[in-house]
């Protein structure tokens, strides 16, 4: 079975600066697949190399089978892409922006319709509406629109949730959950770790490299130490003390609470709860907890770190 | 209320016929960690706009660090700090440099400044890297230098608009930690955020939707008055109550 998106040892530098190592991934027809990764992991250059903006220095780049450098037209012509930066007209209405794009791509608003309507119809009350005077989660609806009203067979969507409201964050991946019914393989990045629970696949993107792919389940199975949740009346207090302890092994806080591993492996609640209970804290908590995608990703990044960030 | 940085009431924006910021009436304690969340478009931006002193009010009254929002700005813009995740240091600049600029418009004495570049890159561990551009440094070292220069000339209060936005999840809670620090120095921090878990780590939480504060407590406070186990299912109920757009 052929792949939606296929890379193999992708690699790119700017000037000195390696932006990606060693790229190698590959993603299914109809698959809903997330990279999640802080800013400056590559991200972005990938999604722009994907999409045949940017060339890639070494390794190999498929988009539905057909290689992106020499077939980069009809890559183009059947792939969708809403980069991270808002790169629609400013100064042209809501539907011009949309006749716009539908017209470069040789097809029109009616003819599509079906595929974006669910989207459109929440921007149709402000269709004469400038895009630049649109509020951010309309922006983002806009540029969705645009970037599906060729009836794409694969969506590269760069960040399409940063420095939006939880609210429209989730509005949106509902939107991503219904294309996906409709069978479009989709591609997106995001630096928020709790989206990565709503893709089929993710992979994990660091300094230029992938540190992990998988199902969001399955990559959780990747944290290997027993991890404590710790609640305790005074949280600041709690962090510097557990920080200190020799025996810990990663502090980090959550909420309300602390996630906490020990480098002893047969560490037992009781044992936590006593130590904390003898260093003067009270209502305290100790919970054995299953390792999140957060907890995932700070883990691994602990270990291609090394020790030296602590 | 003697001990209050920010003091507002009724404080009101209108642009034309849009009211942007409806009657805020808040106070924000000396020392606190202030959280202000909203969604897009809730009025949080036109809010801090006026705070810091950069867009005057249509209404209303507010004192920041004990100056008054329509006659005092200028004073006002000498007692804050303010950093973003969108502006905060010149990447073509040096670590030093850059802490030198921004001790100049702040209007430090240069031996003021010369002192706290020193203490500055000694507490950071960044002295290594004083003469490095900021382009080659790495995004949590960045951060924790915009976050140290934005409270170089020691204000009362600094203003922080979406700091971690982007950022990795380690380099997220190092963060934090500076915030606390500065907290516990005495300095007060005003903090907006998309990030919900970073809501319970403050000390008082204000939710904005449709230009007015729609709720104002502790986090615990508010999970208990909302039902909720988290922030998130906080900020969602409120915030979904609203019309779309």
């Amino acid at each position: 079975m052929s792949a939606a998106v296929f890379t193999e040892g992708v690699e790119r530098k700017f000037g000195r600066v390696s932006a990606l190592e060693g790229i190698t991934f590959s993603v299914r027809a109809g698959e809903l697949f997330g990279f999640i990764g802080a800013d400056g992991a590559g991200k972005s250059t990938l999604f722009r190399i994907l999409v045949t903006l940017l060339l890639a220095d070494q390794g190999t780049v498929e988009v539905l089978g057909l290689d992106a450098v020499r077939s980069y037209r009809e890559i183009r012509r059947r792939a969708g892409y809403m980069p991270g930066r808002f790169s629609l007209y400013q100064d042209l209405s809501v539907e011009e922006n949309l006749r716009f794009f539908a017209t470069i791509f040789g097809t029109s608003i009616e003819e599509n319709y079906e595929l974006i309507g669910d989207i459109y119809t929440q921007l149709e009350p402000f269709k004469n509406r400038r895009a630049g005077k649109l509020s951010g989660g309309m922006k983002q609806k806009l540029a969705l629109c645009c970037a599906l009203v060729h009836k794409p067979e694969v969506l590269f969507l760069d960040e399409p949730t940063t420095g939006v409201d939880a609210v429209s964050r989730m509005e949106f991946w509902q939107m991503l959950g219904r294309l996906k019914e409709q069978g479009i393989t989709i591609l997106v990045s995001t630096p928020y770790m709790d989206e990565a629970v709503l893709c089929d696949r993710v992979a994990f993107m660091q300094e230029g490299r992938i540190l992990a792919i998988d199902t969001p389940s399955a990559i959780t199975k990747l944290f290997q130490k027993p991890l404590f949740a710790i609640r305790a009346r005074e949280t600041g207090r709690l962090i510097t003390l557990l920080r200190s302890s020799p025996n810990a092994h990663s502090v980090y806080a959550f909420g309300r609470a602390v996630h906490y591993t020990d480098n002893r492996s047969a560490i037992r609640p009781e044992e936590l709860l006593d130590a904390l209970h003898k260093e003067g804290f009270t209502e305290i908590e100790v919970q054995r907890i299953e390792a999140g995608i957060e907890d995932t990703f700070m883990a691994l990044m602990e270990t291609k770190n090394g020790a030296a960030h602590g | 209320m003697v001990n209050a940085v920010i003091h507002t009431e009724h404080l009101t924006k209108r642009f034309g016929d849009f009211v942007a910021v409806d009657g805020l009436t808040f106070s924000v304690d000396a020392g606190e960690i202030f959280g202000f969340l909203g969604a897009n478009g809730a009025g949080k931006t036109t809010a801090i706009r006026m705070l810091t002193g950069l867009l005057s009010p249509s209404s209303g009254t507010a004192l920041v660090a004990g100056f008054d929002l329509y006659t005092q700005s200028e004073q006002i813009k000498r007692n804050i700090g303010y950093m973003s995740q969108r502006f905060s240091l010149y990447d073509d600049l040096t670590v030093k440099e850059n802490i030198r600029f921004f001790g100049g418009i702040y209007g430090l004495s240069d031996k003021a400044i010369k002192e706290k570049t020193a203490l500055l890159l000694e507490n950071l561990d960044l002295l290594h890297a004083a003469d490095a551009r900021l382009l080659s440094l790495p995004l949590g070292w960045k951060q924790k230098l915009a976050f140290s220069v934005a409270i170089l000339h020691e204000p009362k209060i600094v203003f922080l608009d979406e700091p971690t936005g982007g950022v990795d999840p380690v380099t997220r809670r190092r963060f934090w930690d500076m915030i606390y620090e500065a907290s516990e120095r005495g300095v007060t921090i005003f903090v907006t955020t998309h990030y919900m878990d970073e809501a319970e780590y403050c000390d008082r939480l204000s939710i904005m939707v449709d230009g007015r504060v729609a709720a104002l407590d502790t986090p615990e406070a508010m999970k208990r008055t909302y039902a909720a186990e988290s922030m998130n299912e906080v900020f969602l109920h409120l915030a979904r109550a609203k019309p779309a757009e």
